[in-house]
């Protein structure tokens, strides 16, 4: 048994032989031409050839993947008939007698140099896009017919990384997942397997070896585990893993679509908790209806350094993209003593949990605060932004906070850089001192986001890092659902939204009493999101609300 | 020879999609119509050369129209770059 890691891109358990892609590669030869022009109309051809398949693939793009991925082959098309990539190719055939396949890589190579030198990501990106056009187009001057699965069992397709007109072309019905050693979560091998419902790894690098060709392989896309050769106590695990999501899945077939709705027919928004880009993907599988909680902290712990502008935008954009329209809440930077960053070079604290964290750092540091505030301003004209703030405890920092909001909009203004004018401004309910004061603070924002972990901790002055706590440590303490309740009665009295973005909300047992005290959102892992609609559907506040409220205001303890 | 100026506002800049629009409208007009950015200058019925000024969001460029139709070419591309760009 081997086990080898990589990057899980999309979710799901795979198991079946490891199939390797077949990629034929003729060699491309430089020589001279005698007939220049026949040279030339050999090439005319091969384009016009080239521009015809592109036309079909864009359309069973369009049938698989969408208008998106459509819209990349009808831009290899317009590659294609490229007036300055066209009179390159021609110059080298007419006027050095140059044969058709070596103007073209030779062509193809200087203009993807071009776009490999600008300073755009995206536009780099596009190098990859002329190479794979010109391909193409070798591939028809040399009558090279591309590589297809030729097996009779569907397999797990192993590559080194596989072009978007390569995965297109294959026969899906073949497939149980992808794996490369190259590539990313945005490449277009992960895209479509996620399109298609089944794994992807990506990033296994040389560790996936074609010496494995045709033996058994598990694999499972959340984790990015590869095993080969599996032992039969694995192969077993394997198995009830992927029949917990078969069911899973029977219960997302079953609730996709549908409302939260209770059998009285109240509502509650489910939205979901999110740490990185990559993770829209589980949110968009499991029918989540936005992002309450995106926690930007992964820019800091992932980098060396300060993230720029320009690298949190990118971050922040590709999120609100994704989500097409739906809300997306983007928590800013959380970080204190206890997640250390060398670069933030934060003293020392007794006690980081109390200590400078949060919102305390970025009030403290406006330049580095600034910097997120314009990166998700300059965001926000992708989406449905909303941007949320942690670790308040008193009206003034928010006064601040909005100030700064003013200054950054200004700025973007003067600049003619665009944004969004409904951008939504939150704080999280997570120290008793916002709760007490929610009534204040319910004046000066759009939303309330109640971070139970934290809330629950500072009530009970319990450190929930403290396992010998036990007992003493209680989520369901009255005190937590009292404070919660005064929060969203203040909120509702000022026309402000409430969420419970912490742990809690996905705690299956407290959602009558949600749904009694009138919270408006839940935002939970994505993986909770349909066991809590299930959970919803299931429940008629008629008969739970009024004995939960009464039992909250009670000043009588229950027997136990 | 006419010309303007004209300040990107589509958030993603000149990109691959706005790039083939321009180009497949300026095909509909004998003039020639290039787009200059820093001195830099590009046909725009040349779609990669366009693509390759890196026009970004909030970048000001310089459009010339220059041929027997620039009246009609001048208003139709100043209206398609105010339309979608």
């Amino acid at each position: 048994m081997i086990t080898i890691q990589g990057k899980g891109v999309s979710t799901g358990i795979g198991m079946g032989p490891l199939y390797f892609y077949r990629r034929t590669k003729a060699e491309i030869k430089t020589y001279t031409v005698t007939d220049t022009e026949a040279e030339w109309q050999r090439f005319k051809d091969a384009q016009t050839t080239a521009i015809e398949q592109l036309g079909v693939l864009a359309d069973k793009a369009r049938e698989e993947a969408g208008d998106e991925a459509a819209m990349l082959f009808e831009t290899h098309q317009m590659m294609a008939e490229d007036l300055d990539y066209e009179e390159a190719i021609q110059a080298l055939i007419q006027e050095e007698a140059r044969n058709a396949e070596s103007a073209v890589a030779d062509t193809a190579a200087q203009f993807a140099e071009m776009f490999a030198s600008m300073d755009d990501a995206y536009m780099q990106g596009r190098a990859a896009d002329v190479k794979d056009v010109s391909q193409r187009i070798l591939n028809i001057l040399m009558g090279v017919v591309q590589g297809g699965i030729n097996s009779e069992v569907p397999v797990l397709l192993a590559a080194d990384d596989l072009a978007p007109s390569e995965t297109i072309q294959l026969d899906k019905s073949k497939i149980l997942g992808f794996i490369t050693s190259y590539g990313s979560g945005s490449s277009h091998t992960a895209i479509l397997a996620r399109t298609m419902g089944i794994p992807a790894i990506v990033g296994l690098g040389d560790a996936l070896d074609p010496i494995y060709e045709g033996r058994l392989v598990v694999v499972d896309g959340s984790t990015g585990t590869v095993i080969i050769e599996p032992t039969d106590e694995i192969f077993a695990d394997f198995v009830s893993k992927r029949e917990e999501q078969l069911r899973q899945r029977a219960l997302l077939e079953q609730l996709k679509g549908e409302e939260n709705i209770t059998k009285d027919g109240k509502t509650i928004r489910v939205y979901c908790n999110i740490g990185s880009p990559e993770d829209v993907h589980a949110v968009q599988v499991n029918d989540g209806g936005g992002i309450g909680l995106f926690r930007s902290e992964f820019l800091y712990l992932n980098s060396s350094t300060y993230p720029t502008e320009d690298e949190q935008f990118e971050a922040y954009k590709s999120v609100l993209t994704q989500m097409n329209g739906k809300e997306v809440i983007i928590r800013t930077c959380d970080i204190g003593a206890d997640k250390q960053i060398d670069y933030f070079e934060l003293p020392k604290e007794e006690n980081p949990a109390m200590g400078m964290r949060a919102l305390r750092i970025s009030l403290s540091r406006p330049g580095f605060f600034r910097t997120q505030l314009r990166a998700l301003y300059r965001a926000s004209a992708y989406g449905n932004l909303g941007i949320m703030f942690p670790m308040v405890t008193s009206v003034w920092e928010v006064r601040e906070v909005k100030r700064l909001i003013e200054d950054v909009k200004h700025d973007l203004r003067e600049e003619g850089i665009p944004y969004s004018d409904h951008v939504e401004i939150g704080i999280m309910i997570e120290t008793p001192a916002a709760a007490v004061l929610s009534d204040r603070l319910a004046k000066e924002v759009d939303f309330f986001s109640c971070g139970t972990n934290d809330l629950t901790q500072y009530t009970l002055a319990c450190d929930r890092q403290n396992n010998d706590l036990g007992r003493f440590y209680d989520p369901h303490h009255l005190s937590v659902v009292r404070l919660l309740k005064m929060v969203v009665e203040n909120a509702h009295k000022n026309g402000v939204w409430v969420g419970i973005c912490g742990e809690l909300g996905a705690d299956l047992e407290m959602t009558e009493t949600f749904l009694a005290i009138g919270v408006d959102e839940l935002s939970v892992s994505p993986r909770a999101v349909l066991p809590l609609r299930n959970k919803i559907r299931s429940i008629d506040t008629t008969e739970t609300s009024p004995a939960i409220l009464a039992s909250i205001d009670s000043d009588e303890s229950p027997k136990f | 020879m006419k010309s303007f100026e004209y300040t990107i506002k589509d958030p993603t800049g000149i990109h691959a999609r706005p790039a083939g629009m321009l180009s497949r409208e300026g095909k509909k007009y004998k003039s020639a119509i290039t787009v200059i950015k820093n001195g830099k200058s590009a046909n725009i019925l040349r779609l990669m050369a366009l693509m390759g000024l890196g026009v970004k969001c909030g970048e000001t460029v310089t459009v010339t129209v220059e041929g027997e139709d620039e009246d009609t070419a001048f208003e139709g591309i100043k209206a398609f770059f105010e339309a979608n760009l």
